[in-house]
C-alpha cells in the first residue's frame, strides 16, 4: 500500500504495465492526469484530433501486438474517440482508452456526474456496444486494479477496446493504492488450448482432403501464428488465401499463397475456394466482405473453424468442425498430428491447379502505362524492405493497396477492415512508426481518406514521426464513385471532390514535404526521397477519375462470379 | 427458421450497478425483444439472477447466449428447459366490482384459482395471482368481462428442479 493521487496512481499502473507512450488531447477533465504525465517520462503524443490519437494507439497495437493508450477529456473528447474505439473493437485490436469524466461526487458544490455538467458525456452508455468492457472508476483506490484488468481484458482470448472513465476527483483524490491486488474477473475465462477430439477430426479431414484450402484471417496475426500457419500449409500443400485482416500471414510471394478473398479478393483465391473439399477457417469471421453470397459459398467443402471467440462458431456460418482455440495452439498441435500422421506433400494435382491459376492471372490486371495504382503498389513493393509497414486509408486506395502490395511479413499492413474508417491511414501509420521507429511506414491513402485526419500531419511534424503518404489522388470520393459508376448510371451524387486542396501546398503548410508525380518514374524517385527524408513526405499522385477497381464480386453474387473488366459486367 | 418459439434465459451475473445495461444492450444490439424480465440477488449477495424471457430459435437464441456469455460480468447463462423447470410470476389485478353479486363472483374464482384478494375498495378489489404465465392468462381472461381497471405483471421468474444447480 501507498499513498498517492489518483492521476499519480494512473501513470504508476501504465509504467507497472509497461507503457511507453500515449496518444491523447488534454482537457479540463483530465488536467491532472496530464499534470502528472508531463514529468512522468513516458512519451506524450500530442494528436490533432481525438479521433487521431485513438487511431494512432490502434495502429501501435496492432504492429506491437500490445495496447495502445489514449486519451481524451470528458464530453467532446471521448464522443470524439468513439470512430477510432469502433475501429479497433470490430478488428479486434488492442487499445486502452483513457478518459476524463466530471466529478463523481460534488467538490466545492460543484456538478457532479448525471446533472449534466459542462463537457459531460455518458461515455460508459455509449461505448458499451463498442468495447470489449469499460470501467468508470468510483474511488481513487480502485484505479490500480481497474487498469490492471483492462490491460488483461484488452489484451488477452480475442483482444479489443477497453475504456476507463475517469471522474476529475477520482484523479485528484489521494487513497492508499494496492498494485499488487490479484486479478479476479469471475465472467471471463477465455479458451486458449484446443479439445483434442476435434483437433484429431481436423487432422483426420486435413489428412484426407484432396483439394484443402486455408482461410487466415486476423486473428492468426494477433496469436502470432503466422509461423505456425505457414508450416502446416507447406506440410500438405494447401493454399492460403487471407482475410483483409489476415493479410500478411503467408508471404504473398510464396507459392502457397493465394492473396485476399472476397469482393476484392483475387481471382485465384474467389474461384479456387469453389473447389475445397475441406476449408479450414482460422481467426477469420465469415464476414460478409470475405464470403460473398454464403448460398454459393465453399458449397462442397467441410468446414473447420478455429476462433478464440465462441460467438464467432456459427455466428454467420453453419460448420462442421468448430474449434474454440487460440489460433497458435491450435495450429501448432494441428501441425504436430498432422506430420505424424502423414508424410509431407512434395507435389499434388491440386498444388500443380494453384500454379496454373496463379500463373495464369499473374499480371493480368498490372497494366503498364500512365498512373496506375496497380502498376505503382507493384512498383512500390519492389523499392521497399520486407518489413516496411503500410497503412490504407479506406475504399479504392485501401483495395488497390490490398491486391497489388504484397506483404511479405506479418504485422506489416495495417488498415480499417471491420468498420471501415475512412481517415484511419494516416494516424494509424504515426502509431506504427511509434511502435517501429526503425523500420519505413507508408500510409497509401486517398484523397477523401486522407482529408479525415489530414490534421495529423501536423503530429507528425510537431512530435518527429516521419512517415510517407502516398495519395491516389482521383479526386474522387472513389469507392462511392465506382459503384456509381457501374450500378447508378454514372449519377456522380456528392462523390466528386474535384482537385480539392492542393496537398503539395497542403504538405508544406504543415511544415512537411510535399511532392507531386506525374510518372512512375517520378513516383520511384518521390518513395525514395521520402525515404531518406527525416520529416513525412506527401506523395500527390493524380491518377484517373474514372480508375476502377477490379477483380470485384459484384454484391449478392457468390466468389466465383468474379469479374475483373467492366465489359464483364455489361456482358452479365 | 421462425422465431417464434419462446425461450427463458437464467443469467447469473455480478450485482452491481451497470449490468442490466449492458445486457439488454447486447439484446436490442441483436435485435431481440425482451418479453419479460425479472432480478434480483441471489443466495450470495455478490451476485444477482436475473430470468428474461425472448422470442427466437435455437439459432438465434445459441448466438444471443454466446454473445451475452462474452461480457465481463456475466458469470454464466443457461438456457432453461421448460418441462425441467419451475416458473412463476405474480400478477396484480385490479378488478371493477359494481355490486356486491360481481364481488362474490370475483372472490369465488379466485379461490378457484388459489388466488388472494389483497385490498378491497367499494367498487373494486386487488387480486394477488402466482403462478405460471398460463395460469395468470386464464384468470385475466376470466376477470376481463368484470372490468379490469388496472393490470401489473412481474414476468417471470424461475428455477431448474431438483439437485442440480447453475454453477457460479
Amino acid at each position: 500500500m501507498v499513498k498517492m493521487t489518483g492521476a499519480k496512481a494512473i501513470v504508476e499502473a501504465l509504467k507497472r504495465q509497461k507503457v511507453k507512450h500515449i496518444f491523447g488531447i488534454p482537457g479540463g477533465a483530465t488536467l491532472d492526469l496530464y499534470d502528472v504525465l508531463y514529468s512522468s517520462g513516458l512519451r506524450i503524443i500530442l494528436a490533432r484530433h481525438e479521433q487521431g490519437a485513438a487511431h494512432m494507439a490502434d495502429g501501435y497495437a496492432r504492429i506491437s501486438g500490445v495496447p495502445g493508450v489514449c486519451t481524451a477529456t470528458s464530453g467532446p473528447g471521448g464522443t470524439n474517440l468513439v470512430t477510432g474505439i469502433a475501429t479497433a473493437y470490430m478488428d479486434s485490436s488492442p487499445i486502452i482508452a483513457l478518459t476524463g469524466q466530471v466529478n463523481s461526487q460534488a467538490v466545492n458544490s460543484s456538478y457532479v456526474i448525471g446533472r449534466d455538467a459542462f463537457q459531460e458525456a455518458d461515455i460508459i452508455g455509449i461505448t458499451t456496444p463498442i468495447t470489449k468492457h469499460n470501467f468508470q472508476v468510483k474511488k481513487a483506490c480502485d484505479i490500480p486494479s481497474v487498469l490492471k484488468e483492462a490491460f488483461y481484458i484488452a489484451s488477452t482470448g480475442r483482444p479489443g477496446p477497453v475504456v476507463i472513465d475517469l471522474p476529475k476527483n477520482t484523479q485528484k483524490e489521494s487513497a492508499e493504492m494496492d498494485f499488487s491486488s490479484p486479478i479476479k474477473i469471475r465472467g471471463y475465462n477465455p479458451t486458449y488450448n484446443p479439445h483434442p477430439v476435434q483437433v484429431r477430426r481436423a487432422v483426420e479431414l486435413l489428412c484426407k482432403a484432396e483439394r484443402p484450402i486455408m482461410l487466415a484471417g486476423g486473428g492468426v496475426i494477433s496469436s502470432n501464428a503466422s509461423h505456425e500457419a505457414v508450416k502446416l500449409a507447406e506440410s500438405i500443400l494447401m493454399p492460403v488465401t487471407t482475410t483483409l485482416m489476415g493479410k500478411g500471414v503467408i508471404p504473398e510471394n510464396h507459392s502457397l499463397a493465394l492473396g485476399l478473398l472476397g469482393m476484392h479478393g483475387s481471382i485465384e483465391a474467389n474461384k479456387l475456394i469453389h473447389e475445397a473439399d475441406v476449408l479450414l477457417n482460422v481467426g477469420a469471421r465469415f464476414s460478409d466482405r470475405t464470403t460473398g453470397t454464403l448460398d454459393d459459398f465453399c458449397p462442397d467443402a467441410k468446414i473447420i473453424h478455429i476462433d478464440i471467440d465462441t460467438a464467432e462458431i456459427g455466428k454467420n456460418f453453419k460448420v462442421d468442425l468448430p474449434i474454440v482455440a487460440d489460433a497458435k495452439s491450435a495450429l501448432k498441435e494441428i501441425s504436430k498430428q498432422v506430420t505424424q500422421k502423414m508424410i509431407r506433400k512434395e507435389t499434388s494435382v491440386w498444388f500443380d491447379r494453384i500454379q496454373q491459376f496463379k500463373e495464369q492471372y499473374k499480371d493480368l490486371l498490372i497494366k503498364e502505362g500512365g498512373l496506375k495504382p496497380p502498376k505503382l503498389m507493384v512498383e512500390l513493393r519492389k523499392l521497399v524492405p520486407n518489413n516496411t509497414i503500410v497503412s490504407t486509408g479506406v475504399g479504392q486506395n485501401q483495395m488497390w493497396a490490398a491486391l497489388y502490395f504484397k506483404a511479405i511479413e506479418p504485422r506489416t499492413f495495417i488498415t480499417s477492415g471491420g468498420l471501415g474508417t475512412m481517415g484511419f491511414g494516416l494516424p494509424a501509420a504515426l502509431g506504427a512508426k511509434v511502435a517501429r521507429p526503425d523500420v519505413p511506414v507508408i500510409n497509401i491513402d486517398g484523397d477523401g481518406s486522407f482529408r479525415m485526419t489530414e490534421q495529423e500531419l501536423a503530429t507528425s511534424l510537431l512530435e518527429d514521426i516521419p512517415v510517407i503518404v502516398i495519395i491516389l489522388n482521383n479526386s474522387m470520393l472513389g469507392m462511392v464513385a465506382q459503384w456509381q459508376r457501374l450500378f447508378y448510371g454514372r449519377r456522380y451524387a456528392s462523390s466528386e471532390l474535384k482537385d480539392s486542396p492542393d496537398f503539395v501546398k497542403l504538405a508544406e503548410a504543415y511544415g512537411v514535404n510535399g511532392i507531386r508525380v506525374g510518372s512512375v518514374k517520378e513516383f520511384i524517385k518521390a518513395v525514395k526521397k521520402g525515404l531518406s527524408n527525416d520529416v513525412t513526405t506527401v506523395i500527390d499522385v493524380p491518377i484517373s477519375p474514372e480508375e476502377d477497381v477490379w477483380p470485384m464480386v459484384p454484391a449478392g453474387a457468390g466468389l466465383r462470379d468474379v469479374i475483373w473488366t467492366s465489359k464483364e459486367k455489361k456482358r452479365g | 427458421m421462425t422465431n417464434n418459439q419462446t425461450y427463458i434465459l437464467s443469467f447469473i451475473v455480478e450485482n452491481k450497478p451497470g449490468v442490466l445495461y449492458q445486457i439488454s444492450n447486447m439484446f436490442r444490439r441483436r435485435s431481440f425483444n425482451i418479453e419479460s424480465l425479472t432480478v434480483g440477488p441471489t443466495e450470495n449477495e455478490d451476485f444477482a439472477r436475473m430470468t428474461i424471457t425472448v422470442k427466437g430459435n435455437e439459432n438465434t437464441i445459441e448466438q444471443l447466449t454466446k454473445q451475452t456469455n462474452k461480457l465481463m460480468d456475466v458469470i454464466k447463462v443457461t438456457i432453461l428447459d421448460k418441462k425441467n423447470t419451475v416458473m412463476r410470476e405474480i400478477a396484480l389485478i385490479k378488478i371493477f366490482t359494481a355490486d356486491s353479486k360481481t364481488r362474490s363472483e370475483v372472490i369465488q374464482y379466485v379461490d378457484v384459482f388459489r388466488g388472494h384478494i389483497v385490498d378491497v375498495s367499494l367498487d373494486s378489489l386487488i387480486v394477488e395471482m402466482t403462478g405460471d404465465s398460463n395460469k395468470i392468462n386464464a384468470f385475466i381472461d376470466l376477470s376481463r368481462p368484470f372490468g379490469i381497471k388496472e393490470l401489473a405483471r412481474t414476468g417471470i421468474t424461475a428455477l431448474t428442479r431438483g439437485r442440480r444447480v447453475i454453477k457460479k
